[in-house]
């Protein structure tokens, strides 16, 4: 027996290869990124980095409609970006297997929001599988793919940050090979033209009908009898939760939560005296037993907001013990640049400017916290570029704070390059600055159109941002060094003297990509006068120690940044 | 068994987690292990959850339920006391990494004997294990993991020789060498 410890993303990987997945694309985000990472280890599949998940689920449709099984993966949020395709796809359906993965953040470790996908599922009519563990998660990928086919419809594979995270046990198996089904022309099923979509939602509710059955007979959908005092009715990873709580009690497990299985919930609820949904964020499951006329606890005692766990779940659902209590007073630590950071001497050349920024969605985003606090929007990948083109609009030249948003480079491909376009078109003053740091940094390192490399590392063509700039209609462009912040500093606000838009590139590395080699910086002591100007990098490595600033040898990445910015010469 | 590693984003935490789960598995045990990435690395508090059983349901542990608590950073450490079981065991550098807000002078820092203090004051079985100097010593600070590694390993089920064969399997081999000689003064400074 070949058993091996995956992460739920792994898990996914696996499943997908096994169940012959042929293309498979994705654009980088919490906490999904490992699916892709993960398969294009595997042979045989063509995995991509697309520039965004609207993009993505496109690749895989139209892999999907020229006959190989095909996936497209992205966190909770990318599913709002490819919405659109997303309900085209359930009109236009398969031919060979589309599964699309959807990795939502209960507990918001890494995103905006706390939506709940399973409502996606509802939304578009297409059916939604729900994996409680690693070893759930590569069979439900391999099920996807299945029912894909057999019913002629995409597949929303759901996972959470746990399940993501988390790894558990799986027992590997080998690839199972379907052969390219190949393309046909069907014009009246990949046409959505008004008279064809009119006759495809008629055979969606058809395929989902038939689904509506298949969610009742699916093992994937079981009772586990236990104490009829209490049955829960439950899915994910909060199964687990509440088989941890409650050992004893009677479950129902559903596998697939969409269609909704009618006539096993009302046999299961038949059979137990108290009927409680457990689930994360949304009552979704909860709100269809209600439909039924059942009687159902659930969101009226577990909350309907960040992650559940053991303890939530007890103390919600049971009269137990209060936990320990955490230790009180204590500094939070939370997260920071890194030493070396090229966004701190970018941040740092924004301080104190008359500025209104829109930001985007990166590491850069910190920007926001203290010292720099260089930022007054974070909305979705490419919102920066908008919503100042927006506060420009409303504000007018009497307002003379400079409307500027700052985005990552791989932010600017995912979605920044309309939003770059609408601000020359609809000629606002807006100073879009780049943070350019060659590489997709939060997500661990991804490459994107302007690093020269593809997913599986090899060479492309690398997409110039200065020209691309230019060729969305903007004149001024102009590049800076981070690493030199004074300069930048002192460019910007020239910039920010003259009129109309422009576009400034803040070019250098992620400091976790290209490990410095220079030696650790220190402060001369004597000829430092306290004045904490070197703070305002907001670097870990940087403190005051017995009244003058202090380097932390151990942490210093060597960048000079701060001996950039020391008005004494005290920084070497 | 429910072990708890916490610590700060960049120390390690994550393959040290890696290796222990491992070691797990390969003793015929059912593990789950649940950790966070993303935003969170970036220098900020993390804290990984390892489980090991005949069977285990949740990937997290429940507070107060914790076995061992494995702390990388004295602060850190007591940020998850309270994971702890009634008898739970904690194994901690005492080795400070301040948080960036406090090395800024946004908010005021952690007092070293208050920590020490909260600490007495809440386990009986702890002991402290200066991780980071002794990896420090050794020439790589990024062995503090396995120099914990070894240093918890007599707390573990599994024996030396099965955590010496999963550091062979798992860490680069041109690292090989310098993580077992890691290992090694985990153990002498358990010891000791």
């Amino acid at each position: 027996m070949n058993r091996k410890l995956l992460s739920g993303d792994e898990a996914i990987a696996r499943g997908a290869w096994e169940a012959g997945c042929r293309v498979a694309a994705a654009y980088p985000g919490t906490p999904s990124t490992e699916i892709l990472e993960s398969l294009a280890g595997y042979d045989g599949v063509y995995c991509e980095w697309s520039v965004n998940e609207k993009v993505a689920l496109e690749v895989a449709l139209g892999a999907a409609t020229s006959g190989v099984r095909s996936l497209a993966a992205m966190k909770h949020v990318g599913l709002n970006v490819a919405a659109d395709p997303f309900f085209s796809a359930a009109y236009i359906g398969s031919n060979g297997g589309l599964v699309v993965v959807t990795a939502d953040d209960p507990g918001l470790h890494s995103s905006q929001n706390e939506q709940d996908n399973r409502w996606y599922g509802m939304a578009a009519k297409v059916p939604v599988l729900c994996p409680s563990d690693s070893q759930e998660a590569k069979d439900l990928t391999g099920l996807a793919f299945d029912i894909s086919e057999e019913f002629d419809i995409p597949v929303l594979l759901r996972i959470t940050t746990r399940i993501a995270h988390s790894s558990t046990v799986v027992e590997l198996g080998e690839r199972a090979e379907h052969p390219p089904r190949g393309y046909v022309k069907r014009p009246t099923k990949t046409i959505i033209l008004p008279a064809f979509a009119r006759a495809r939602h008629v055979d969606l509710e058809g395929r989902v009908d038939r689904l509506r059955a298949y969610a009742e007979k699916t093992p994937w959908n079981r009772a586990e009898p236990g104490d009829s005092n209490l049955g829960i009715i439950c899915d994910g990873v909060a199964y687990q939760y509440a088989r941890e709580v409650f050992p004893g009690a009677s479950f129902l497990k559903l596998g697939m939560v969409h269609p909704f299985p009618v006539e096993l919930v009302r046999r299961f609820a038949a059979g137990v005296s108290e009927l409680v949904a457990v689930e994360e964020t949304d009552p979704f499951i909860e709100l269809q037993v209600r439909a039924l006329g059942l009687a159902v606890t659930g969101k009226d005692r577990l909350p309907r907001w960040h992650e559940l766990s053991p303890r939530v779940v007890r103390r919600s659902l049971t009269e137990s013990e209060p936990p320990p209590e955490p230790e009180q007073g204590l500094p939070n630590r939370p997260p920071a640049l890194c030493p070396g950071c090229p966004h701190a001497g970018l941040f740092y050349a924004l301080q104190r400017q008359p500025v209104i920024v829109g930001g985007d969605i990166g590491c850069y985003t910190l920007g926001a916290l203290p010292p720099h606090e260089a930022m007054d929007s974070c909305i979705d990948m490419g919102a920066s570029i908008t919503f100042a083109h927006g506060a420009d609009k409303a504000l007018g030249k009497d307002d003379k704070r400079r409307r500027v948003a700052i985005i990552g480079d791989s932010t600017f491909f995912h979605s920044g390059i309309t939003g770059l376009v609408n601000t020359a078109y609809n000629k606002s003053d807006v100073i879009t600055i780049i943070a350019d740091n060659r590489t997709t940094g939060m997500t661990g390192h991804q490459q994107h159109p302007g690093t020269g490399r593809t997913l599986s590392g090899e060479p492309t063509v690398e997409v110039d941002t200065a020209r691309l700039a230019r060729a969305c209609g903007i004149e001024k462009v102009v590049e800076v060094d981070p690493y030199r912040p004074t300069e930048t500093r002192k460019r910007l606000r020239e910039l920010f003297e003259e009129p109309g838009p422009a576009v400034v590139v803040s070019k250098r590395p992620c400091a976790l990509l290209v490990r410095l080699q220079d030696p650790p910086k220190s402060v001369d002591r004597e000829k430092c006068v306290a004045c904490k100007t070197c703070l305002r990098l907001g670097c870990p490595a940087l403190t005051m120690k017995d009244g003058k600033s202090h380097i932390v040898a151990t942490l210093c990445a060597g960048c000079g940044m701060c001996a950039d910015v020391c008005p004494k010469g005290a920084i070497s | 068994m429910n072990v708890l590693i916490a610590g700060v984003g960049g120390q390690g935490v994550i393959l040290f987690s890696e290796l222990l789960s491992n070691i797990a598995l390969e003793s015929g045990l059912d593990v789950k292990k649940s950790e966070v990435h993303g935003m969170a690395q970036r220098g900020g508090s993390v804290n990984t959850h390892v489980r090991f059983g005949p069977r285990v349901a949740s990937p997290l542990i429940e507070e107060g339920t914790a076995d061992l608590l494995v702390a990388f950073e004295k602060l850190e450490a007591v940020r998850y006391l309270h994971f702890l079981a009634p008898d739970g065991r904690l194994v901690y550098d005492d080795y400070r990494l301040e948080p960036v807000p406090v090395q800024l002078g946004l908010v005021p820092g952690a007092d070293d004997a208050d920590l020490d203090e909260r600490i007495a004051r809440r386990v009986g079985k702890r002991l402290m294990v200066p991780a980071f100097a002794a990896a420090f010593k050794l020439g790589n600070q990024r062995v503090q993991n396995v120099v914990m590694l070894g240093a918890v390993s007599g707390f573990l089920p599994f024996g030396e020789d099965a955590c010496r064969e999963m550091v062979r399997q798992m860490v680069k081999p041109e690292f090989v060498e310098l993580n077992l000689v890691a290992f090694d003064r985990g153990l002498e400074l358990a010891t000791a």
